[in-house]
Formats: C-alpha cells, sequence, structure tokens
C-alpha cells in the first residue's frame, strides 16, 4: 500500500511543480484581485485571501504548497512522513468530491433519474434535486419523458411503395411523434427502442393501409389512417412493454407513384373538363329559361293590350312590321300577274353590298 | 505485516493490486437489461436475474451477485426484447402471384441456460431465428391467396406463424413476443410493370367515366332547361295560340329582315311585291 502512496505523492508532486511556474507570474501581473480564480490556490502561500478556506484545511494546504516548493527546488526523494497526510488530504478531497458528484442529481423538469443499485432498479427520481448513494453503488441514469421525438419513416427521398387494399401501390411518407411515458420499461425492456418504434410503425402502416383503397388512403380518409396507426401502433408497443407513448402518426405525403402520375392527372383533367361542361349548361339553362320567361312576358303583356281591341292592334302590328321589314329593304313591286321579270340578281346583290361598304 | 510491505513495496503493491481485482470480480453486478449464466469450469451452475413474466421491474433478480473468481465465468445474455429482422423475401402466393415480404420478429431470451446449451452466442442465436423465421414466413404464407397476403394480420395468418415460431425457437430458449410483416412489396420487373399498368388503365378508364358523366349531367340540365322553357311558352302563348301565330310571324319578320338574329346583321334581301299583296291592297287603290 505504502508504495501505491507514495506513487500518488510524487504525481501531486510533479502536479504541484507544474502549478509553481503559474502562481506567480499571475500574481505579479495582476495584484491580489487575481487571487479568486487562475493560479490562486496553488501559487505562492502569501497572495492569498485563500486563508479563508476554511481553518482546518489551512495546514495541509500549507503543507502541500511547501512541499510543491520542494520538488521545484530540485529534492528528489521519494516520500517521506509529511507526504502521509498530504496524501491522506487528497484522498479525503477526492472522495467529498465524489460524493457530492455522485449522490447529488440535478433532474431536469421533463427529465426523470432512474435510479439502479449494483444493478437492480431502486426508485425513479422526479424533476428537482435528488439524493442517492454514491455512485459504485447508485447509478442513476437521466431519461427525457416530456420532449416529443419524431421518426420519419417512408419515401421522403426515394420511393416507398405500399400496396394498398385494391392492390393499388401507393407512394407514401409519415412521421411517427412519440414520447417515454414510462422511463423504467423504457431503459430495460426493448433493446433498441428507436429501431422498435420504425420497424412497428411500419409494420401498422402497411397492415392499415392494405385495408384501405387508394382513393381513400390519398384522400378524405387520411385522418382515419393516421389515427388507426397510432392504435395498432401504441398495443404492440403496450405488448413488448416499452413503455413508449405514441402521440400521433402523420401521413406527409400519400400519392401515386411517379410511374402513373400522368394517368392520374389525366383524372384531374377530366374532373375539370366535366365541371366544364357542367357549367356550360347551367348557363345555357339560364339563358334559356330566363329568355323563355322574357319572351312569354312581353307576350302576355302585348296580349292584354290585343285582348282590349284585337282587330285593330292586329292590323296596327301588321302595319308597323311590313313598314319596318320593307322600308330599309329593296323593293320590287311586279305589277302583271303571271310574268316573271328577269332580275339580274348577283348585280342586284354586289350593288347591295357596295352600298354598304360605303356606309361603313 | 507493514515490515513486510516496507520491504518489498513493489511486490506488494502488486499483489494488493491483484487481490483488489480479485474481490470486485467476486461480486459481479448485475443489470436490470442482463440475465447471466454461471459457468464452473464450462459446467453450468447457477443462472442470475433471470427472466419470468409477470416480476416488476427492480424485484430480486439485478444486483449485487458473487461468484468464486477465476473459476467462475459469467456468460451474459440479453435480458431485454430483442429483434430479429429477415431479408425481404419471394413469397409464392395459391394463385401463382409472387409478393416480396419483409418480416420481423421480437423475441426474449427466457432460458438463458437452454440458450447458452444450443446457441452459446447471442449472435448464433439470432441467425439461427433468422433461419427459421425465414422457413417459416414462407410456409405459412405460401399456403395463402395473394389477397390474404396484402394483410396477413386480419386473416390471423400472423397469429399462426408466430406459434409455429415459438414452438420452434422453444428449443433454444427463446419466446417469441410477435411476428409482424413489415413490407409487403410486388417483385421488381414485369410484375410491378403490370401493376403500374394496371393503375394506369384503370385511372384511364376513371377519367373517361367521369367525363361521359360530366356530359350527362350536362345534358340533363339543358334538357330540363328546355322544358322548363317550353313550359313558361306553353303557358303564356296558350291563352291565344291563334294570336301568338300572329304575334311570332311579326317577330320572325322583324329579325329575319331586319335586326338579324344572334347578333349577326340580317342578310341582305330583294322583295318582289305583288300588288296583289295584302300590305298592298291600298296601293293599287281599289275597294275590298
Amino acid at each position: 500500500m505504502n508504495i501505491l502512496l507514495g506513487w500518488g505523492g510524487r504525481i501531486r508532486g510533479l502536479f504541484a511543480d507544474n502549478k509553481g511556474p503559474w502562481g506567480p507570474s499571475g500574481s505579479s501581473e495582476e495584484p491580489p484581485a487575481d487571487d479568486g480564480h487562475g493560479g490562486g490556490p496553488w501559487g505562492e502561500p502569501p497572495s492569498g485571501g485563500r486563508r479563508g478556506l476554511g481553518v482546518r484545511s489551512v495546514g495541509p494546504l500549507d503543507e502541500l504548497l511547501r512541499r510543491g516548493r520542494m520538488r521545484f527546488g530540485g529534492g528528489g526523494g521519494l516520500p517521506g512522513r509529511p507526504d502521509r497526510s498530504l496524501i491522506l488530504w487528497a484522498i479525503v478531497g477526492f472522495i467529498v468530491i465524489w460524493l457530492i458528484f455522485t449522490t447529488v442529481h440535478s433532474i431536469a423538469p421533463g427529465e426523470r433519474g432512474v435510479v439502479t443499485r449494483f444493478g437492480r432498479y431502486s426508485y425513479t427520481l422526479g424533476p428537482g434535486v435528488g439524493l442517492t448513494l454514491p455512485s459504485p453503488v447508485d447509478r442513476v441514469q437521466k431519461v427525457d419523458v416530456e420532449s416529443i421525438r419524431t421518426a420519419d419513416l417512408g419515401s421522403q427521398s426515394s420511393e416507398d411503395l405500399m400496396l394498398t387494399g385494391d392492390q393499388n401501390l401507393l407512394d407514401i411518407a409519415y412521421s411517427v411523434r412519440w414520447n417515454v411515458k414510462n422511463p423504467e420499461w423504457y431503459l430495460f425492456q426493448l433493446a433498441d427502442p428507436e429501431e422498435t418504434i420504425r420497424q412497428v410503425g411500419e409494420s401498422a402502416m402497411r397492415a392499415v393501409i392494405a385495408d384501405v383503397s387508394l382513393q381513400d388512403a390519398m384522400g378524405d380518409k387520411r385522418g382515419e389512417i393516421e389515427a388507426q396507426v397510432a392504435e395498432r401502433m401504441q398495443r404492440i408497443l403496450d405488448g413488448y412493454r416499452s413503455g413508449i407513448a405514441v402521440q400521433g402518426v402523420a401521413i406527409q405525403q400519400a400519392d401515386p407513384p411517379a410511374e402513373v402520375n400522368d394517368a392520374f392527372k389525366e383524372v384531374t383533367a377530366a374532373q375539370q373538363q366535366a365541371q366544364s361542361y357542367i357549367n356550360n349548361a347551367n348557363a345555357y339553362a339560364l339563358q334559356r329559361v330566363r329568355n323563355a320567361q322574357g319572351e312569354a312576358a312581353a307576350f302576355d303583356k302585348v296580349y292584354q293590350q290585343y285582348k282590349l281591341a284585337p282587330e285593330v292592334t292586329r292590323r296596327r302590328m301588321y302595319y308597323e312590321t311590313m313598314e319596318q321589314v320593307l322600308s330599309k329593304l329593296p323593293k320590287t313591286i311586279v305589277e302583271a300577274p303571271g310574268v316573271t321579270p328577269y332580275l339580274p340578281l348577283p348585280q342586284v346583290q354586289k350593288e347591295q353590298q357596295g352600298q354598304q361598304e360605303q356606309q361603313q | 505485516m507493514t515490515g513486510y510491505v516496507r520491504r518489498h513495496p513493489l511486490l506488494s503493491g502488486v499483489i494488493a493490486f491483484f487481490a483488489l481485482v480479485l474481490l470486485l470480480s467476486s461480486f459481479p453486478i448485475v443489470p436490470e437489461t442482463k440475465q447471466a449464466v454461471v459457468v464452473r469450469f464450462g459446467k453450468p451452475e447457477r443462472i442470475l436475474n433471470r427472466f419470468e413474466p409477470g416480476r416488476p421491474i427492480g424485484a430480486a433478480g439485478a444486483g449485487l451477485s458473487y461468484r468464486i473468481p477465476i473459476v467462475d465465468q459469467i456468460v451474459w445474455i440479453d435480458k431485454r426484447v430483442l429483434a430479429v429482422d429477415m431479408e425481404p423475401q419471394p413469397v409464392l402466393s395459391t394463385d401463382q402471384r409472387r409478393l416480396m415480404v419483409d418480416a420481423y420478429a421480437r423475441y426474449r431470451i427466457v432460458d438463458p441456460l437452454l440458450m447458452y446449451i444450443r446457441s452459446t452466442t447471442e449472435d448464433n442465436l439470432k441467425s439461427q431465428l433468422q433461419t427459421i423465421l425465414r422457413s417459416d414466413v414462407r410456409n405459412e404464407l405460401g399456403s395463402q391467396p395473394f389477397a390474404a397476403l396484402l394483410s396477413p394480420e386480419r386473416q390471423g395468418i400472423m397469429d399462426d406463424v408466430r406459434k409455429v415460431l415459438n414452438s420452434q425457437a422453444a428449443n433454444f430458449g427463446v419466446e417469441i413476443v410477435d411476428v409482424r410483416i413489415k413490407k409487403t412489396d410486388l417483385p421488381d420487373g414485369a410484375p410491378l410493370d403490370s401493376a403500374f399498368d394496371r393503375m394506369r388503365t384503370a385511372r384511364y378508364q376513371e377519367a373517361q367515366s367521369i367525363r361521359a358523366q360530366g356530359n350527362k349531367q350536362a345534358q340533363i340540365i339543358m334538357a330540363e332547361a328546355d322544358a322548363e322553357a317550353a313550359q313558361t311558352y306553353a303557358a303564356s302563348y296558350g291563352k291565344d295560340p291563334q294570336f301568338y301565330d300572329f304575334y311570332r310571324a311579326m317577330q320572325s319578320y322583324k329579325s329575319t329582315f331586319v335586326t338579324g338574329t344572334e347578333g349577326k346583321p340580317a342578310a341582305p334581301t330583294n322583295i318582289i311585291l305583288s300588288p296583289q299583296n295584302d300590305y298592298l291592297k291600298e296601293f293599287t287603290g281599289r275597294a275590298k
């Protein structure tokens, strides 16, 4: 044992040697203010408000420093009697630090600390500061239980085809959001939780997609599919006692494969075309019905007047119409009955066209 | 004692070191995630932290144990649910269609001793399970029609696979927790292409029928409008067909010869009238 302690002392000594040069240089540049940090504690003994460290530690600290200077001065001998207490204090200090670091655990909100005593699960620390036995006895594994993690599945970059219930292919990408609901199970029950989630997700999605038609998967049943997949995943994961809660499944993309995309666009085009047929028909119908109503109303008005004085109205309308018609047209009145005169019709028409062009 | 240490510091240090190592190795720490077989000169002695269903985490099992150093070897075996993944393999359905099936199984080593005897290492076990899984999946799914392969869960086929696999895996001290199909794909090449073709033609057919449906609806709408218009006309004109005849004739003359129809001007017309014409009856000066 002695020799072990001796080695420790040697190492300590070298440590002090290294620190030696730092102390003086630091304090020469910056007067006492610097003592709080830097090489302060290991520097020259006089340059310290460090004595305030505690009455008990003054002795050994001095001892340590003196030892350091001795080594610096070139005293090469193996550790003698003064080393004993020095080593002892170093060990005590080390143990104190060790105890502090391994017994006090701060658990962040949203975390749980799973404590194992000699490997066996003991209890779980909630958020805050928790105390355990020191390290070799108790170990704490922190598990994040609040934050939702995401696993992306399906075709993110390449095509991932899935067979639907009507034996069509669907290119699908989706993600699974999950968190840890039972940290002990999460740590101790599953060999590879993340990979398990991926596989379970893939399996559940395939099973659900195999039950629905392509149209449903691409369209309005998405929400239903997501819910079913989440539920199925949860059931499977609970079967493994995985301690994982599936928060939700989101289908990012559910498209027909690229190979048949054109055909699907054709359907969209057809839908729009059909809609445009219907729109045109509606426009026609509206016009037709309104026209009829308008004409009927006009007729009704005239008819009311006509009824009051049928003969006169009739003659008046006849003459008015004929006037309008005949006044604007070239007329030929043939006197002799039974005689048909020769009319150069093409010429007459040409004349008329000429007249019209002049008018324009 | 102290005297001896003083005289032989190096030797006693080495001895102390080995003593410490021996002491520590006499008390192995068994974590929750492991079970262990203690083997004495190749003969299994004890099992540490063996899996027992229903036992809560933290119950006796894991924790500090003991062994005789050097004499006892400890073989660590995972206690958690493990996975064995199958390579995608083709399965031929009863209706002679091929499907690539990708499956996985979750298992747990419930009898570490048996597992140690039969497989020695976990890697061995895994490859053995893989072989069994592959043949079981192929056998069970191969006796199904294609439609059933798409969702084997619905028909309870996967339960059958699990049972068969479980009975075989029991020989290795393994319990199968779950067997699932991860993927069912059409194999590349002809089957995939013909599936694409089918999808494509189905879409074209759908497109045609959508168009036809639209056309049909359009025609119905127009016919209904025509009918409604006819009804409106009839209700109005029916009051006096004779007057309608006259009224419509007048309108028709006007639009034919003067205003034109639908925005087009009336075509130029020459009119040849006989003096006998009703309009000209006064023209000739003769009385009725």
